[in-house]
Order: structure tokens, then C-alpha cells, then sequence
């Protein structure tokens, strides 16, 4: 059977096209029920019980719920939770959501596919019983609830020689009373959870307040958000803005933003003009007169936890912070919020609000992150949730609500406990962490794995190579191998082997979508958030010893001054002949008396290595420090006990310098096929003046650092070497890193060929091809150059070069958030590790502020502020700041860039949810500012025997942190 | 935001087809009475109109003729109104030239060209709506109206477009498939022997899905030729019962 669907569609032009596409109808669609006694043609898949057992007293019969639109939308919470099963979603629900919201999409796809919640989909709009045509006159959502409606009809008669019913769920209330007219079951969302045994899933309802309590004796607050046809024409006729918002880290009632095409952002300031946008919507903006024009307010508006609630509401109109009495010259353009394209609501973590009451429901959440505002949720469970995180979603924000109302998701754990803190900074990193999904894994290769004559077939077989790894110790996602022979013509064949990821990830399937989501394995300091599942990231992908592996080869001929004489890319099988740690293989390189091949190996690569390294520096390339901390862990506890910098070997950059010349050879490669969509990466030569305070401290010192070009720089930073300080040099290098851009992903059809340059490694073009385990963009430089060589079938979002640029955005968003999280994480050890101790370290002076040192501590690699106007200590005026030289003077003392100090650590709780490291000066002593050193309080404290406060703990024998991270 | 979803978890296409469906089809042979044969042949909302004309002397420069057999003369065209942006130009734009060349290749493989030497014969093709799989309906429609012209040919030629979308080949592809920027797979073959006289493919696709794809398009050809053959056999049928009436009678 075959209907017409006839739409009208906008065309970008702002011209109306008639549309005709074909519907086909039809009566062979299956019912996804046991309990059918109709014939369906299941396929196998009949997800829906066939005695679903019923908890509600509303339908104390077996029954399926089918939940509407904006039930499943807005109840996800509800949905997800493990006691809701037998669900049918209709597909015309499907489809609204996958148009409404992606991350919700999402998860109504994970619980489809999870086989314990028997949800199933229904494709309501191609059975010709239960297609609904739109009436004329009849709107969109009227024929979307009449669609389902006439589903849940076809589905009660279809099961009517079951026990089954069949529920409607919709909190549209002349859907619900329609439905009675016809004869068919249906409640609120409300209703039914509710009339459930499980309790506690009545609080995770999203929106009970808003039906509830018009509160606030229905005063209206904020101005009523204008409609998405009106923005629209707005936009259209100028008079509106679109942009995304971005509230101020200082100042939660200021915000900026971006606008779309426009360089500069636009500043919107106070309660009113946000009008209830929340950080990171999509709102309209109109412009405010010139003369209402401001400008951010440094003051810093605290929150004050203490105060009690209603009094904070009843303040709310008056915080606005409207004086124009900013100068003109400061004034910045100023808008005010007219309406909400699109909410970017996401979950947030936090703490709950004390409240005075202990008994009333509804309380105040403060969201870790400073730019969300309180919301507020009810709950009966307040008292037990004091001391916890929890998570909190945002339902909605009424116009007569001072903040926004949400509801409880769940419970992370007490506050300050190790595995509570780590969620925290996942989530407030947006780093995708759940355990995988059923979906994904149902892509993963079954085991037992075996190679099969076919595979044999269509890759080359290295086995016989004295192929190896050499990685960090305890590195279970060996990503690359490496080997080297020499040739009969004296060259030799150096060959680097890449785990072949893109073999087992096929484009676009659940595995493929997921890994591509999350972008980058995420190193914490005691956890690894791998991007695809473990049995390939640590089995079958992994390049371990002793087993057959997939890899995708680069193998050069280079002669013996290290020129590449050839290239070649293949499919290979391997057999690495052994894992080595870098220690392990820098003892064969240095042990005489070894001369078996896989030791030869090593050496060739070694010596190799260092030319290829030498012609890379002699070129430009930089050679910079950062400081990477390594946590020494309790092995019963995993409270770290010591912390300390890593050290580099020569079998690090041994490693190193084939990788990146694997990623340049395969970075021209893929550009020569294919110069609209390779992914490659570029590191932007950084803008001069970003080198100033660079310039600056060297001069201090004497020395001049020439930034013309990367060769001069990293020229002079070789040259600037003070023998009394030779932790000079690291620090100068250390600041030369915080000068530079950030290296980013893109499409080479989007920039020109001059801006591929990677300034960092001087070189005109680079990718990332060595990591895929860990790194999605090293699948596609896979997939792209297995589309090169004829081993792999192309698809069209690999050729399509916006396709692949917005996947690039998606990827360096991913990995800055994965840096971010990394170094949170560093963080939150350093917090655990001075929370019982007080100590005092060597620090060196990095940078000088107007109000503060930045300190450098190379025992642990850790970098903190000395704040010199502390408003704790009454010496806020006692240092004088002087910009030209870059000092700060008090008294008789001056402190300079590169000084040594002498710090205490400690650690600073005033701020339950933000713990901070806080450093005291202790050495130069300054009086009335400086502090006692530890030993001196212990001295003075009567000399008792017993250390309340240690210097240094002994450490034995333990594990060192088990992480594998490398830059290239 | 979200793309569309050429085939959902369930296993449909857009339209509610599977992937190995066939949209409907629906023709009439005979259609034009000037025309020495035509027909109008629809595959879901694409729809083709052919008429055939010949064979005839040659038109025009008398050079033009092969000595040896019948010189094949395509024109295909679309109407104006046939996409949904109306065409400017409806005739002799790179693209129509290039389906005409196609027509004419694919015709003159099956046409019993070596009967008629020195002559000439036109095959005109007008798409009327367009929705996907315009060569295919062209190839479909012009075969049948070289039916009712009674020209002699090896055998049906069908036309069936295919691809490779989430691991599954699917067959007639609509326009909306068409436009996903995925490899398109179009074929011509003789159904009864197996023979294919048209092979067309544009955008990579890998060698591995070829095979497969060209297995679903051939069983698709298959399909449309019994849904051709099975109307042309009854209307035959039809027809003899007439005559032997009229005769008879
Ligand atoms: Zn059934």
C-alpha cells in the first residue's frame, strides 16, 4: 500500500518548496510481544515479555507503557531507571526525539539496545493499521498524538487475546482525555511513577514544582521569552543576534556572547538581561542603547552560603548590577536576552544547599561549576544527601523563579572521597565515561578471535620480523612496534607497526559512533578512560608479544645518514618478539655482551634515531619542557604517598622520533590522495607578542631570546644556560610552552596548504596516525590511508571535508577537555597528598603578577600561586609592584623572575567543593608576611617527639603510577 | 542537527521499504498514437514517458548512415517541471547529453541492429518527474515502447540502480538515497541471459561490497522484468482472446 507524504519545506533561500515524497504503508510489521497471538514475523526480536510484571497500583495488570514525546524527553531519568521495562517506543517518538535532542537520542538508543529493559520500537509510521494522515487543518502535534494514539488502539486489539494492557503516558491533557474518549488507558507520567512500590524514583521526576506551585505569589521575575518564529524574523530583519552564551568564571551574573561571523563578543550583564539563559544556550540578543552600555565588574560577587534561602529570593530583583557610571571609554557593547534558541542543559554535579529546615522538601543545589546557577529540586532525602555529591538535572525555569527548577538524578558519593572526586571531574569535564553500552559491544569481535586464510591472504606477513615495543611500564594499550634490519645494500628497512584499530571499527556503526564521541582514551592518575572497549584496547588491538596481530606497517628504506630512500604502507601480521618497558630496552642497547637480532634492532633504531633527531632540531624544531607529575600510590589505599617528576631516557625519544616520522610520511600521503579531506594537524606559529613576557624574564637575566622563526628561538634557548641555576634553562622552556598555540585537527580542504604548518616539530604538514587506540583521529588517518593503498573501502563522511572538519572540532574539544581533566586530576592527587601534611619545598619564581608569584616546584613538577594582598593577612600593601622590571619589593627585599624561594604547602578548605593547593612563603623571610618553616613550629612546639606534621615520609618499594602519555 | 536515517535499526528505508524492496511500478504501453511505438512507465514518483519512431530514413545529413545496421538515435530530456528547482534548461545540459549517450549505448546492445542497415531509428525519452533513478526508468519505459513498435531485440533489457548503506545492500533508490553522497551502483542486463550491457558506478566503492551489490541490483532487475513481463504477457493474452472474438465473431 502506498500513500503520498506531501510537505512544504523552506528553502534556504527563504523561497517555500512543495515536497512529494513516497510513503509506503504496510502489514507485515512485527509487535516486538511474546505474549503475541497474532502471527508476526518476529526476526527474533520480541524484547517485550511475555508476562511483564506490574509494580503500579494504577494498572495492577500485566502491561506496556508507551510513553510520548515529551515524556520520554523529559523522563529519561525515569526511563533509564532498571525497575522500568517493557516500554514500547514508537517510532514516530524516535524520530521527534532524534530531531529535538541528540544526547537524549542517545540514551533511549543504549536502553533499546540493552536486552534486561525489553524496551522496543515500534514503527508505527509504515504499518498501514496504524499510519496516521495529517487532516486538514489538523497541526503537526495534533496528528502526532492522534499517530500514537491510534498505535496504542492497534496495539491494545492486537494483544486483546492477552492478559496484556497497554498504557498511554502523556502529560498532555487533551491527549489524555481524548484517549478516555477512545476508550484507552492513560496517565501522567506523575501518576504512574507514583503509584510504583520503588519510591525513590519519585524524586528523580523531572518538573513536579513547576504543575505544583506557582510560587512566589506568582510574581513575574524576567521577561517573557519570545517566540522561535519571531527570533527568526528578528534575526532576519537585523534586529536580533544569535549567539552562544558564556557566563564569566568571576562573575556568575555577567556573561559574554559569541556571536555567529562577529569577532567580538557581546557583553550581557545582571539577572534581567540574562533573562534565564544558562551557560552554554543559544540565545537571542537584542542591543541595548549605547548609553545602558558596560562593561565586567572586577568585583567579585561571592555566594553566600549562609543566608537563608527565601531571603536570597526576595533579594534577587535588587543584585542586578544596573549603575551606568562606567566610563565611556570602558563601555563595551551590551545586549539583554530576548529568547532561547536552544537550551544546552546538560547534568551537573554538586552539593546541596544547607538548609535550616531540615524537614521541608525542596532545597537549593550549588553546582560545582561556577557558571550554572543554583537550582532548585525537591527531595525527601535532603538529610542524607548533606554531605554527598550528587547529580541534578534542570526541568525548566519559570518566569516567577528566582532559579531554575530541577530534579534529582543520583547519588555520587561522599564528598572528598577519591572515587566521588574522580566522577566529579569527568563530568564536569564532559568526558564520556559510562561503561559501554550493549550496542557497542555487540561490534566487538567474537571470541575466541582466530585468524583466518583470508586475512592471511590480504596482508603481508611480517611474522618473521624481530619485531618489538617499547612503552612505559605496566602499558597495556601498546599501540606501536617498531623494528630495523639492515639491507644487503647497506640501507636498512626500519619498519613501524601501528596497531590496526580501523580493521575492528567499521565506520558508522555503534562501536564506530561511540569511539568517535569520546575522541581520546582519557589518562587520570590512577584511571584510564579507554575510547573503545577493553578486549581491543588492551587485547586484540594491542601490538603484545608473542601472539599474531592485525597492524598497519610503514616501512622506509633509509640509508645510514638516515635519508629516506623509499616508503611503503601495508596491512601486515606481526609477531612482536618482546614488550620492553624503556628501561628494558636502553639495558640491551648498553649491555656488550648482547648481540642477538632483536638487540641489533634496537641499536640501528637507536642510531638512526638520533640523526633523524638532530636534522628535526637543526631544522627548527622545538624542544620544550612541561612538567609531568608522577604519583608514587599506596598499593592497599591508592592514596598517593609521594609525588614526583618524570624522568626521560634516550629510548623515549628513540620511540618518538619514528612515530613522528610514521605521521609525516602518512600526513603526505593521505594529503597527495586526497587534498580536500585528509585529517591532518597543524600547531600555528604563535603570534610575536605572545613571546613577550618570555622576552622579559630572559632579559632579566641577560640573555636575548630571538623569536623570529622556530630555528632562532629554540637557538637562543640552547644558548640561555646559567651554570648556579640550572634549572634556569627548564623553566625558560617551560614558559616558551605557555607562549604557544594550541595544536588542533582539521580538514586540509578548509585552509589553505601555507597554514598545515606544525610550528612545534617544524614541519609543512603532520597527522596522528600512531596512537589509534587511544586517539579517534588516528582511525581516520587509518581508514584514510587503507583507502590510499586499496585495503579498505572508502564511505561518504570520509570524503566529505566538512563532514571530517566537524568531527575535528568534535576532536579538539575532546582533547582539551581530556588535558583539563588530566591535570584536575594531578590536582585532586596533590590535594589528597598534602591533605594530611604541612611541608616546605624549593620553589623558583615563574612568572610575577600585579598581586601574586607564580611559584615552580621542581621536586614535584607542581606550579602554585603565592597570593602577596591575601585578605587573610593584613600586609596587603606591604610589596610594591614594579611593571617594568617585572618585581615585587618589600621592605629591603625584592623578588625577581627565577628567584629561588622557600614554600609551604598546605592545603586550603575554605570551599568545600573547590579545594585548592595554597603556598606561603617562607624563605625570603618578610615580616608580617612570611611564615614559620615547618621545622621551626616543630622546634618551638615544646620539641615533642611526635611529627604532627612530616616533612618527608619514608617511601619503600611502591608501584609507580601507571600511565602512558606521550605528546606526539 | 541529526542527519536523516537512510536505513534505521529496524531495518527500513526512508520510504518503509526494506532494503531489498522495489518501489511500485506501473505502466501503459501504447500510449501515443503518432509514435510507431511508447509507453509511460512509472517507479514510484519518477516518471518516464518513451516513444519510438522507426526505423526510418535517415534525417538529415545522409552520411550519418552505417551501412551495415541500424543507426540508433536517443534523445533524452527532462521536463521542465519534472524537480522540485524548476529547469532553466531542459534539453542538451552535460548531464542529459551524457544519460543520451548512455541510452543509445545501452539500446544498441540489444536492438537487432544488423536487420535493418541504412536506416534510422529514434528513441525519445522524456522524464517527467524525477525522484531517483532516472536511467533506470528511461531503459524500462524505452524498452517497452520498442515492444509496441514491434522492433526486434535480444531479449527485455532492464535497468536497476543499488548501493551499500550500514553493511546492507539495498536496490531502486530513490532520490532522497540518491543525494546521501553514497556509492551508486546502476545496471542494464538482458534478464533472460543473464548478460549485463550497462555498468555504471559513481563515487568509490570498495571492491569487497561490489560483488554483493551487484548481486542484490541483478535479483532487483530480475524482479522488475517478472512485474514487466507478467502485465505484457496478460495484456498479450487479452488482446489474442480479442481478436480471436473478432475474428470468430
Ligand atoms: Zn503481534
Amino acid at each position: 500500500m502506498l500513500t503520498n507524504k506531501v510537505f512544504i519545506k523552506k528553502t534556504k533561500m527563504g523561497g517555500v518548496m512543495k515536497i512529494v515524497r513516497e510513503h509506503y504503508l504496510r502489514d507485515d510489521i512485527n509487535c516486538g510481544s511474546q505474549a503475541c497471538t497474532h502471527n508476526c514475523d518476529s526476526d527474533g526480536k520480541e524484547p517485550l515479555e511475555e508476562i511483564p510484571i506490574s509494580d503500579s497500583k494504577l494498572v495492577m495488570k500485566p502491561h506496556y507503557l508507551v510513553p510520548d514525546t515529551n515524556v520520554v524527553l523529559h523522563q529519561i531519568d525515569i526511563l533509564e531507571d532498571p525497575s522500568i521495562k517493557n516500554v514500547i517506543i514508537l517510532q514516530i517518538v524516535l524520530d521527534e526525539i532524534r530531531h529535538r535532542s541528540a544526547p537524549i537520542y542517545k540514551r533511549v538508543k543504549d536502553i533499546l539496545a540493552s536486552s534486561h529493559k525489553h524496551f522496543y520500537t515500534y514503527c508505527n509510521e509504515f504499518n498501514m493499521h496504524t499510519y496516521a494522515e495529517r487532516q486538514p487543518g489538523e497541526s503537526a502535534n495534533d496528528r502526532n498524538d492522534r499517530a500514537i494514539r491510534k498505535a496504542v488502539a492497534w496495539y491494545a486489539d492486537h494483544l486483546k487475546d492477552t492478559e496484556i494492557e497497554v498504557v498511554l503516558i502523556t502529560n498532555d491533557a487533551g491527549n489524555r482525555k481524548q484517549s478516555v474518549l477512545d476508550g484507552l488507558k492513560a496517565y501522567t507520567i506523575h501518576e504512574y511513577v507514583r503509584s510504583l512500590s520503588n519510591m525513590s524514583l519519585i524524586d528523580r521526576l523531572a518538573n513536579p514544582l513547576n504543575q505544583m506551585n506557582q510560587d512566589n505569589n506568582g510574581k513575574v521575575l524576567f521577561a517573557e521569552h519570545l517566540g522561535l518564529a519571531e527570533i527568526q524574523k528578528g534575526i532576519r530583519a537585523g534586529r536580533f543576534l544569535q549567539g552562544t552564551l558564556l557566563i564569566s568564571r568571576e562573575n556568575y551574573l555577567e556573561a559574554f556572547v559569541s556571536v555567529k561571523d562577529q569577532e567580538k563578543m557581546i557583553f550581557v550583564q545582571g539577572l534581567q538581561n540574562l533573562n534565564r539563559a544558562v551557560n552554554d544556550d543559544n540565545v537571542a540578543l537584542e542591543m541595548l542603547p549605547d548609553s545602558e552600555w558596560s562593561c565586567p565588574s572586577s568585583m567579585v560577587l561571592a555566594e553566600d552560603e549562609g543566608k537563608d534561602e527565601e531571603d536570597e529570593e526576595n533579594r534577587a530583583l535588587n543584585e542586578t548590577v544596573v549603575d551606568n557610571k562606567v566610563p565611556k571609554e570602558l563601555r563595551q557593547p551590551t545586549a539583554r536576552i530576548v529568547g532561547i534558541i536552544k537550551r544546552n542543559w546538560r547534568q551537573y554535579c554538586g552539593i546541596l544547599q544547607p538548609s535550616i529546615i531540615k524537614e521541608r522538601t525542596r532545597h537549593l543545589f550549588i553546582p560545582a561549576e561556577k557558571r550554572i546557577p543554583k537550582i532548585r529540586i525537591e527531595t525527601r532525602q535532603a538529610q542524607t544527601l548533606a554531605s554527598k555529591r550528587i547529580i541534578v538535572a534542570i526541568d525548566s525555569w519559570p518566569r516567577n523563579s528566582r532559579y531554575p527548577l530541577g530534579h534529582f538524578v543520583r547519588c555520587l558519593g561522599e564528598i572528598g572521597d577519591k572515587d566521588t572526586e574522580n566522577e566529579v571531574l569527568l563530568l564536569e569535564h564532559d568526558v564520556p565515561h559510562q561503561n559501554f553500552s550493549e550496542a557497542v559491544l555487540s561490534f566487538l569481535p567474537k571470541m575466541p578471535w582466530t585468524i583466518t586464510e583470508d586475512d592471511v591472504k590480504r596482508r603481508r606477513d611480517l611474522r618473521h620480523l624481530d619485531i618489538c615495543s617499547v612503552d612505559p611500564p605496566g602499558c597495556t594499550d601498546i599501540d606501536d612496534a617498531l623494528h630495523c634490519r639492515e639491507l644487503d645494500n647497506g640501507n636498512y628497512e626500519v619498519g613501524v607497526h601501528i596497531a590496526d584499530v580501523s580493521h575492528f571499527i567499521r565506520p558508522g556503526n555503534a562501536l564506530d559512533q561511540e569511539a568517535a564521541n569520546r575522541g581520546t582514551t582519557v589518562y587520570l592518575t590512577d584511571k584510564r578512560i579507554d575510547m573503545v572497549p577493553d578486549l581491543l584496547s588492551s587485547n586484540l588491538c594491542s601490538l603484545r608479544s608473542k601472539v599474531y596481530r592485525f597492524a598497519f606497517s610503514v616501512l622506509w628504506e633509509i640509508t645510514p645518514t638516515a635519508d629516506i630512500v623509499k616508503t611503503d604502507f601495508t596491512k601486515s601480521i606481526i609477531d612482536s618478539k618482546a614488550s620492553l618497558t624503556y628501561a628494558e630496552a636502553q639495558l640491551k642497547i648498553d649491555d656488550p655482551n648482547a648481540h642477538d637480532n632483536l638487540t641489533k634492532s634496537l641499536r640501528g633504531l637507536n642510531k638512526l634515531a638520533k640523526i633523524l633527531k638532530k636534522k628535526r632540531l637543526d631544522n627548527g624544531a622545538l624542544s620544550l619542557a612541561s612538567t609531568e607529575v608522577r604519583f608514587y600510590v599506596d598499593s592497599e589505599t591508592n592514596d598517593p604517598i609521594d609525588v614526583k617528576t618524570k624522568e626521560l631516557m634516550d629510548t623515549n625519544s628513540m620511540v618518538e622520533e619514528f612515530m613522528l616520522l610514521a605521521n609525516i610520511s602518512v600526513a603526505e600521503k593521505i594529503l597527495y590522495e586526497f587534498p580536500d579531506n585528509a585529517l591532518l594537524r597543524r600547531h600555528p606559529a604563535p603570534p610575536p607578542s605572545n613571546f613577550d613576557p618570555l622576552i622579559k624574564a630572559a632579559q632579566s637575566k641577560g640573555f636575548t631570546i630571538d623569536v623570529s622563526s622556530g630555528k632562532a628561538l629554540a637557538d637562543s634557548l640552547d644558548q640561555a644556560v646559567v651554570p648556579e641555576n640550572p634549572y634556569f634553562n627548564t623553566m625558560l622552556r617551560i614558559m616558551t610552552t605557555r607562549c604557544m598555540m594550541q595544536a588542533v585537527y582539521f580538514s586540509s580542504g578548509m585552509l589553505q596548504p601555507q597554514d598545515y604548518l606544525h610550528y612545534g616539530l617544524a614541519t609543512p604538514i603532520y597527522t596522528h596516525f600512531t596512537s589509534p587506540i587511544r586517539r579517534y583521529s588516528d582511525i581516520i588517518a587509518h581508514r584514510l590511508l587503507a583507502v590510499c593503498i586499496g585495503a579498505d573501502a572508502s564511505y561518504p563522511e570520509l570524503l566529505d571535508k566538512s563532514k571530517i572538519q566537524s568531527l575535528c572540532n568534535n576532536l579538539n574539544f575532546r582533547h582539551k577537555m581530556a588535558q583539563y581533566a588530566g591535570r584536575a586530576s594531578v590536582n585532586l592527587h596533590t590535594h589528597l597528598f598534602f591533605k594530611k601534611r604541612i611541608q616546605d619545598e624549593e620553589g623558583h619564581v615563574l612568572f610575577v603578577r600585579k598581586n601574586a608569584l607564580q611559584v615552580l616546584i621542581p621536586k614535584y613538577g607542581l606550579e602554585g600561586t603565592v597570593f602577596l594582598n591575601d585578605d587573610g593577612q593584613k600586609s596587603s600593601s606591604i610589596f610594591v609592584y614594579d611593571e617594568e622590571n617585572n618585581t615585587q619589593t618589600a621592605g629591603d627585599v625584592t623578588i625577581h623572575v627565577f628567584d629561588p624561594l622557600i614554600v609551604q604547602l598546605s592545603i586550603d578548605r575554605s570551599n568545600v567543593q573547590h579545594m585548592k593547593l595554597s603556598l606561603k612563603l617562607v624563605k625570603p623571610m618578610i615580616p608580617g608576611f612570611s611564615v614559620q618553616s615547618v621545622r621551626e613550629v616543630q622546634a618551638n612546639a615544646t620539641g615533642s617527639q611526635s611529627k604532627t606534621s612530616t616533612t618527608d615520609l619514608p617511601i619503600s618499594g611502591k608501584p609507580p603510577q601507571k600511565k602512558k602519555k606521550r605528546t606526539h | 542537527m541529526a542527519g536523516m536515517e537512510l536505513l534505521s535499526d529496524q531495518g527500513f528505508r526512508m520510504d518503509g521499504r526494506k532494503p531489498n524492496e522495489l518501489r511500485r511500478i506501473r505502466f501503459k504501453k501504447g500510449v501515443f498514437r503518432q509514435a510507431d511505438g511508447s509507453a509511460y512507465l512509472e517507479q514510484g514518483n519518477t516518471k518516464v514517458l518513451a516513444a519510438v519512431y522507426g526505423p526510418h530514413e535517415i534525417r538529415g545529413s545522409r552520411g550519418k548512415a552505417l551501412h551495415d545496421k541500424l543507426l540508433i538515435n536517443c534523445q533524452y530530456s527532462m521536463a521542465t517541471f519534472s524537480t522540485q528547482d524548476r529547469k532553466r534548461r531542459p534539453r542538451g545540459d552535460r548531464k542529459a547529453q551524457e544519460m543520451t549517450s548512455h541510452l543509445k549505448q545501452t539500446f544498441d546492445a540489444v536492438v537487432l541492429t544488423e536487420l535493418y542497415p541504412k536506416v534510422q531509428l529514434d528513441i525519445f525519452v522524456e522524464v517527467l518527474q524525477s525522484d531517483g533513478g532516472n536511467y533506470c526508468a528511461s531503459v524500462n519505459a524505452a524498452t517497452l515502447a520498442l515492444m509496441d513498435a514491434g522492433i526486434p531485440m535480444k531479449d527485455y533489457v532492464i535497468a536497476c540502480s543499488g548501493s551499500h548503506m550500514r553493511d546492507t545492500p539495498i536496490v531502486d533508490m530513490n532520490h532522497l538515497e540518491e543525494s546521501s553522497g553514497g556509492a551508486e551502483v546502476i545496471m542494464a542486463i538482458l534478464p533472460r541471459c543473464d548478460q549485463i550491457v550497462f555498468l555504471e558506478m559513481n563515487s568509490r566503492l570498495h571492491e569487497d561490497h561490489l560483488s554483493g551489490v551487484m548481486d542484490h541490483v541483478m535479483v532487483g532487475c530480475k524482479d522488475i522484468f517478472n512485474i514487466l513481463n507478467q502485465q505484457v504477457q496478460d495484456e498479450l493474452c487479452q488482446k489474442t482472446e480479442l481478436d480471436k472474438i473478432v475474428t470468430t465473431g
